[in-house]
């Protein structure tokens, strides 16, 4: 990381982020019809999402609330009052010629959203300049293979809600930038606003980047800053920032061209080939003509609804991890990991950890062997077969001395591939409790059988009595092999 | 009684008491519209059978007993701006000849719920944009009352076509006076609602802060039986009022002692044709009979309405109007040169659209040719579809908005728009209606202002400040020039106050025969 210019990195790298979120709203921004994605081109589609004459929109009030929702958990400032623009552009996948979104009164501003790792290495805050609310478009294919030059457009995503958020160009290097993104992603997914699914197009990012040098005499040189498009996973954001740093510092090398001097550019990441590419840009700015949407009434957002949308809310990820690390004593990592699974999985794991009354032996559990089992398997942990309290009961029974972790362990997965309940599996593995006095017999057994183990013993080498361990668990898999190993040496003592 | 003799409310009785039946009903004005619509080209689209059908349909129902509808077997006449699924919606323009739209406008379905009989789709200037029906890419209106002259517009082929007795009632949208004015000039009555009074969804919109649905008739209680229908709120509008709507034609008898109307000497200021500036003094003399005090006022920011109005409404147009592009429905220019895209492979066009940092750029050389080749599909399409007036007002829209000019111009005029408001709010402070002129003239030959759109524009002076308000408005025929061209009166009342419009208007034609009045043209033959 680049936060301060150091030897390697003489520059400062300053990144602000774009991040369009589809909402998960059932039905579009302005219309009835499904958002759902992967139907066949042009069947989620009515008069208004088509922009046919005499259509009207008529707002979501679900898509607003999940957009208000997304900005109070960035801590940002809900306007009481907020309109609509029309943003006036031709392209065929916009049928109307202008994308309904919010200019000069987006629906909040002024928020911040922590990136924090565990381990303290990134902590920073990144200001949030605005949220606003705006409809998507279509999507457009270039069928430029039969030399037909057709041009194909899907309507299907016209209409749907978009949240776009806007930072503060705060982030100070790629891997902050990704991390960022991670946590926000989390967020979203947290509080219902979005999957944030990117294969699918419901998270977007754009990067804003550029370098400040430090020049001689204490003066900072500022690259122009680039933007870059078309990433498709948080990976390529970052990867697309290592690159164009790289680059534009070469460039500034070279060139010496500073900000201001020379036009914005857009650059396109291509991800196969690793590098970002100049696009074609227009000699003129864009001039998108916005004015108030008059279809649409201005939206007012009165206290007490706010109030009820927040309680709605529930807590996001860093305030979760602070609850869940305190309520249940379990180091920040835990916290961590178990949160960045989403809320389901922190709803499992309290469910457990209420069970079994010990946090940190639940937490160890969760890490240990359910995300293991559930990143092998892959699925949800509320389709996971092994639940709280059979896993509970299993972990209780260690506790208990009725058998010892590894043996646990074998339980667990005898539980998981059978789909029986634990009781089942501990009486088909011939599971039992073993007594002292068949510990005692067991053991004296074992004494008589090892005379050697008894000699090495009682000249002092404790350690050889983990030899009979193995003959004791031949002869009665249910034995506990650290009593086994206190019997012994007591026996030998008394010897 | 002829049918087309009867008014919309005797007609509506006549079948809902079996005296008449719809099919009878609507023959009859089929037949005229046959007879007479080849001199005046009131309609763009007649639909013949499908109103016969509606007709019969409604007598069976009333044979078998059912329910009839509050507008049973009335035949209505729709503008072409009102989106009808079963018959084309073109607005008067070559951009939409022969579209059909997939559903109908709000007000068409409240209609056809209520049992009219919807007979055809009226002749308007092109896309509501006009005051004289001589922007109609098929052909102008020509006024009943003389072929020769423009029955003004936009809803002129609304008026002419109730003028001359072809339809009893007709639906009209006004922008800037629209209904108001070819009212007038016509010799009907026409109203413009208060702003969110009727649903707009359905209309195509030029202006849509301006634009309102209303009814045309000939006389004040045949527009309150059709406004009643096509009045209240509609979920899918979201400017729709959501208020009761009250029963408009249960109060029109009550006399007008107590009532004040405006009167504002400006208005009969240069320019105001000496005919139509007696007829409008004796009008108010008329209602001072009937117990109205008539109290002169000011309305300061009246004179600055043209111009107001021709900056809003010219930018929320060139906005509205962008879908006219050729890309998905409308008239689309057949390729020419550079039409095909360099070959290359599927890809997607925008990667990251929604926020597309320059609008209509491609993503390196292999979409440079569709760019180009779509570029130059809409510029052809839009210069071959759209007629000179639309052009000039998407290009006024357009650079009124643009960049460095916004301020001075668009949002200037908002801000003159708010001062109107208060005027009439002022104003409704003193007085219950304003009465005026419709138009400073009572009528202009077919051309004789079609070279000159200054000229034009200032038709609308009386009418664009009631949309620029969002107020209701009416007009109505107050006599005739010595030519024996009808001279209009309009009334503007404070938002919703639709039941004191119609009212006043009433009273003034039980006093009045000047809405009786027909053209030579309706005449029957012997």
């Amino acid at each position: 990381m680049t936060a301060t210019p150091t030897a390697a990195a003489p520059f400062t790298t300053v990144i602000g982020l774009e991040v369009h979120v589809q909402l998960q709203t059932r039905t579009k921004l302005f219309c009835g019809c499904s958002t759902t994605f992967g139907a066949p081109p042009n069947t989620h589609v009515c008069p208004t999402c088509l922009g046919l004459p005499g259509s009207l929109p008529v707002m979501n009030r679900t898509a607003f609330e999940l957009a208000v929702r997304a900005a109070l958990a960035l801590g940002c400032k809900i306007a009481p009052f907020t309109k609509w623009d029309r943003k006036n552009y031709f392209y065929p996948d916009l049928p109307k010629g202008y994308q309904i979104s919010q200019f000069d009164l987006p629906f909040s501003s002024e928020g911040a959203l922590e990136v924090v790792d565990p381990k303290g290495a990134l902590s920073r805050n990144v200001r949030i300049t605005r949220v606003h609310l705006e409809e998507d478009a279509g999507k457009s294919m270039h069928d430029e293979g039969a030399g037909t030059g057709d041009t194909r457009i899907d309507l299907n995503r016209a209409g749907t809600p978009l949240c776009e958020i806007v930072t503060e160009p705060d982030l100070r290097s790629p891997q902050e930038a990704r991390a960022w993104l991670n946590e926000l992603k989390l967020l979203l997914v947290y509080l219902g606003v979005s999957d944030c699914n990117m294969q699918e197009g419901s998270l977007r990012v754009d990067a804003n980047v550029n370098l400040h040098i430090p020049c001689d005499g204490g003066r900072i040189a500022k690259t122009p800053i680039v933007e870059i498009k078309n990433m498709n996973s948080f990976r390529s954001v970052e990867r697309a920032l290592v690159y164009e740093v790289a680059r534009q510092y070469e460039e500034w090398q070279a060139t010496k061209a500073e900000m201001g001097k020379t036009p914005k550019q857009t650059r396109g990441w291509d991800d196969p080939a690793g590098v970002t590419r100049a696009q074609r840009h227009k000699e003129e700015s864009s001039d998108y003509r916005y004015f108030p949407e008059p279809d649409l009434v201005p939206v007012t957002v009165s206290e007490e609804w706010l109030a009820a949308t927040r309680e709605a809310m529930g807590d996001p990820p860093s305030v979760l991890r602070e609850k869940l690390a305190a309520k249940w004593k379990i180091p920040p990592y835990d916290a961590d990991v178990l949160v960045n699974q989403g809320r389901e999985l922190v709803a499992y794991f309290e469910d457990l950890a209420e069970r079994v009354g010990e946090g940190k032996v639940a937490s160890n559990w969760m890490q240990q062997d359910v995300l293991r089992t559930l990143n092998e398997r892959g699925g949800s942990i509320d389709a996971f077969p092994v639940r709280p309290a059979a896993l509970a009961e299993l972990i209780g029974r260690v506790a208990k001395g009725d058998f010892d972790t590894s043996r646990a362990r074998e339980i667990f997965a005898e539980v998981l591939a059978s789909g029986r309940t634990v009781d089942d599996v501990v009486a088909s593995m011939g599971i039992a409790a073993v007594d002292d006095d068949e510990l005692i017999t067991l053991c004296r057994e074992l004494l008589a059988a090892n005379p050697r183990v008894v000699a090495d013993v009682k000249g002092g080498k404790e350690q050889a009595a983990a030899g009979l361990i193995g003959q004791a668990k031949k002869k009665n898999p249910n034995v506990n092999p650290g009593k086994v190993r206190a019997m012994c040496l007591d026996l030998i003592r008394q010897m | 009684m002829q049918p087309s003799d009867m008014s919309a409310v005797d007609l509506v009785n006549a079948v809902r008491q079996g005296d008449l039946t719809a099919l009878r009903a609507t023959e009859a004005f089929l037949e005229r519209i046959e007879r007479l619509d080849g001199q005046i080209n009131a309609f763009l689209a007649v639909d013949r059978e499908g109103a016969l059908r509606t007709a019969a349909a409604i007598d069976d129902k009333r044979k078998s007993g059912k329910p009839l509808g509050p507008l049973a077997g009335l035949p209505v006449a729709v503008k072409d701006a009102l989106c009808t699924s079963d018959l084309p919606t073109t607005c008067a323009s070559k951009m939409l000849a022969g579209f059909r739209p997939p559903y109908d406008a709000e007000v068409v379905a409240r209609l056809r719920a209520a049992d009219a009989v919807i007979v055809g789709k009226t002749n308007m200037d092109e896309f509501a944009m006009g005051g004289s029906n001589e922007n109609s890419a098929f052909g102008p209106v020509h006024k009943p009352w003389a072929l020769t002259r423009a029955p003004g517009g936009s809803s002129g082929g609304s008026a002419a076509c109730v003028a001359a007795d072809m339809a009893p009632v007709a639906i009209g949208s006004d922008t800037g006076g629209s209904i108001r004015q070819p009212a007038g000039l016509c010799g009907i009555t026409g109203l413009k609602p208060t702003y969110g009074r009727v649903s707009r969804r359905g209309l195509v919109a030029f202006a849509s802060s301006l634009d309102q649905i209303g009814p045309m008739a000939r006389s004040a209680a045949d527009c309150a039986l059709l406004l009643e229908t096509i009045a209240g709120h509609d979920p899918g509008d979201a400017t729709s009022l959501d208020l009761p709507v009250p029963a408009y034609g249960t109060d029109l008898e009550r006399p007008l002692e107590g009532v004040r109307i405006g009167r504002v000497p400006a208005h009969f200021g240069a320019g105001l044709d000496p005919e139509v500036a007696h007829a409008v003094e004796e009008a108010f003399a008329a209602f001072r009979a009937a117990g109205a005090t008539v109290i002169d006022i000011d309305m300061p920011h009246a004179d600055a309405g043209v111009a107001t109005y021709y900056l809003v409404a010219p930018c929320e147009a060139s906005s509205n109007l962008a879908r006219y592009d050729g890309a998905h429905y409308g008239h689309r220019a057949e390729p020419g040169k550079g039409h095909r895209a360099e070959p290359g492979r599927l890809q997607p066009a925008q990667p990251v659209s929604g926020h597309r940092a320059e609008p209509g750029s491609g993503q390196g050389n292999a979409s440079g040719g569709f760019e180009s080749a779509l570029v130059e599909m809409y510029c052809r399409s839009r210069a071959e579809g759209f007629g000179p007036e639309v052009k000039r007002r998407i290009m006024l829209g357009t650079y009124a908005l643009s960049a460095g000019y916004y301020d001075a111009y668009y949002a200037k005029a908002l801000k003159v728009r708010r001062l109107i408001r208060q005027d009439y709010l002022d104003a409704f402070e003193k007085v219950d209606l304003i009465g005026g002129p419709v138009s400073a003239t009572a009528a202009f030959k077919l051309g004789e202002k079609s070279g000159d759109p200054l000229a034009m524009y200032l038709v609308d002076l009386y009418t664009v400040c009631t949309n620029l308000a969002g107020v209701g408005g009416i007009s109505f025929p107050c006599g005739f020039t010595k030519g024996g061209l009808p001279i209009g009166f309009q009334l503007q009342a404070p938002a919703l106050a639709e039941p004191l419009l119609l009212r006043a208007t009433d009273r003034y034609q039980h006093l009045t025969d000047w809405h009786r009045r027909r053209p030579a043209i309706a005449a029957r033959p012997r």
